[in-house]
């Protein structure tokens, strides 16, 4: 466990392996919740909280369950298991005590349930730092580092998308390509420029 | 036996999760009112948020709550008002109906344009480039941008490039009263039959530069009027609607046919 390797964490989920724009993964939220800014920052917090704290329970789930019992096959199925339940359980529990705080962000949870980013953390954790059904020294922090910094990913492209569609609402864009058509053009072409940072490779 | 350890686990992991969730929800149960669900399926659902809420829910949740009165609601026809009413057992009180009005006459055909503007044609992105491209600093621009903004389509574009609106349809939610970037649009009574149709605050010989039809604030409407119910304020008339009742002196005597009379729904001055 050295800083190194956390910084390789960070700028390869963050940028080079962006969550949407490299990996393809939460493409609905993507571009359902992009049209405004504050939504889209809304749902990004929402996002950044599920993917730590998923990857921090897929993580004693597959330690202490699946490889013990040689179950590393249901890895995908228990993992959507404790997912899905473990947002269910935030949604009521924010409900419950911070009003407030669930009509900010608390809406989004059901969506984040069964989205595909938060399910693609856990299993790209167990990919990296398991070798062999074994946990590679320091494997818990890298995990739940690797689902922080994937959050952060998720928010610097939803920024990026919210911000240009913004200012494009106001631009006189042809009937046809207005709305969606037009956030998928700029979708493609955001990720064709996040190719670049496939330059560096660590 | 060896499929028995798999199917065990999951079985395990799904009934201490499904049973973690019902206690949980049990644990962290928020009452709602039932009638929220009812008030809100009676809600035009229109999201238009000129009642002062935040959308039909929050609507809904606030007049449970009290904060808020039916009556707040611009939308609703009375008798789903009344329907609302009875379920919160509470009276209705009526209001008067409004609606939308342009205060401008002016027009393609009256105004000149000062430059040509080729950008996006929208009033809120032309007014941001020195006001937009019509000669009256104060006028209607003309792009539409209030037509687009109707959630229920009461605003057509004339010829002439003003904003119609249709009595019928409009619900004065307020959305072109927000949206118009020089605030052109006001909230009338229905019954109210004249209008000043202008908004310039220049003097009069700047008003007749650019505009045929503008307030020149001769003050002679002031004069007319019996009851005092049109005033000139900062070199433009405005008529106190709280205390006009159609007498019609300020329209006759206006010299540049700047107050508009309401024909068959149609704001007219004494040229159209």
């Amino acid at each position: 466990m050295n800083a190194a390797q956390f910084l390789t964490i960070f700028i390869s989920a963050v940028f080079i392996y962006n969550v949407i724009l490299s990996r393809f993964l939460g493409l609905c939220s993507f571009i359902a919740i992009s049209k405004e800014t504050k939504p889209a920052l809304a749902m990004s917090l929402a996002v950044m909280f599920v993917t730590t704290m998923s990857s921090i329970i897929t993580w004693f789930i597959y330690r202490f369950l699946l490889i013990p019992f040689n179950l590393t096959y249901l890895r995908t199925i228990s993992f959507i298991l404790v997912i899905a339940t473990f947002v269910q359980f935030v949604e009521m529990f924010i409900r419950k005590i911070s009003p407030p705080m669930y009509r900010f962000f608390g809406i989004y949870l059901p969506l984040i349930t069964v989205n595909c980013a938060v399910l693609g953390v856990a299993v790209l954790n167990v990919d990296m730092f398991f070798v062999n059904s074994k946990a590679v020294a320091g494997s818990f922090y890298y995990s739940t580092f690797q689902g922080i910094c994937v959050g952060l990913g998720y928010t610097l492209a939803m920024l990026l998308m919210s911000g240009i569609r913004e200012r494009l609402d106001l631009a006189n864009v042809p009937k046809s390509v207005k709305d969606f058509p037009l956030a998928f053009i700029i979708a493609s072409i955001m990720s064709l420029s996040f190719m670049g940072f496939n330059g560096f490779r660590f | 036996m060896e499929i028995l350890i798999p199917i065990l686990t999951l079985a395990v992991l799904g009934l201490l999760f499904g049973m973690g969730l019902a206690v949980a929800s049990k644990r962290f149960a928020v009452k709602t009112d039932p009638r929220l669900e009812k008030i809100l399926g009676l809600l035009p659902g229109a999201n238009c948020g000129a009642c002062g809420g935040a959308g039909c829910f929050g609507f809904a949740e606030s007049i449970l709550s009290g904060k808020l009165s039916i009556d707040a609601c611009r939308v609703s026809e009375e008798a789903v008002k009344e329907q609302i009413a009875k379920l919160l057992g509470k009276k209705l009180e009526k209001r008067e109906k409004k609606v939308a009005v342009l205060h401008c006459h002016g027009g393609n055909r009256r105004v000149k344009e000062r430059f040509t503007y080729a950008g996006i044609r929208d009033c809120v992105a032309a007014n941001m480039l020195h006001g937009g491209p019509k000669a009256c600093a104060y006028g209607c621009i003309g792009y539409g941008t209030c037509m687009r903004v109707c959630p229920f389509g009461a605003i057509t574009m004339s010829n002439e490039d003003l904003p119609v609106i249709n009595e019928d349809k409009c619900t004065a939610c307020g959305k072109c009263v927000a949206v118009c970037p020089k605030k052109l649009f006001t909230l009338v009574p229905l019954t109210k039959m004249y209008a000043v149709r202008c908004n310039s605050l220049d003097f009069g010989k700047k008003v007749t530069e650019v505009c045929s039809v503008g307030c020149i604030a001769c003050r002679k409407c002031e004069k007319a009027c019996p009851i005092q119910a049109i005033k000139i304020i900062d070199n433009l008339a405005v008529i106190d609607y709280n205390i006009c009742d159609n007498r019609a002196e300020c329209f006759k005597v206006c010299p540049v046919d700047t107050i508009a009379q309401k024909i068959n729904k149609v704001w007219k001055n004494r040229l159209d």
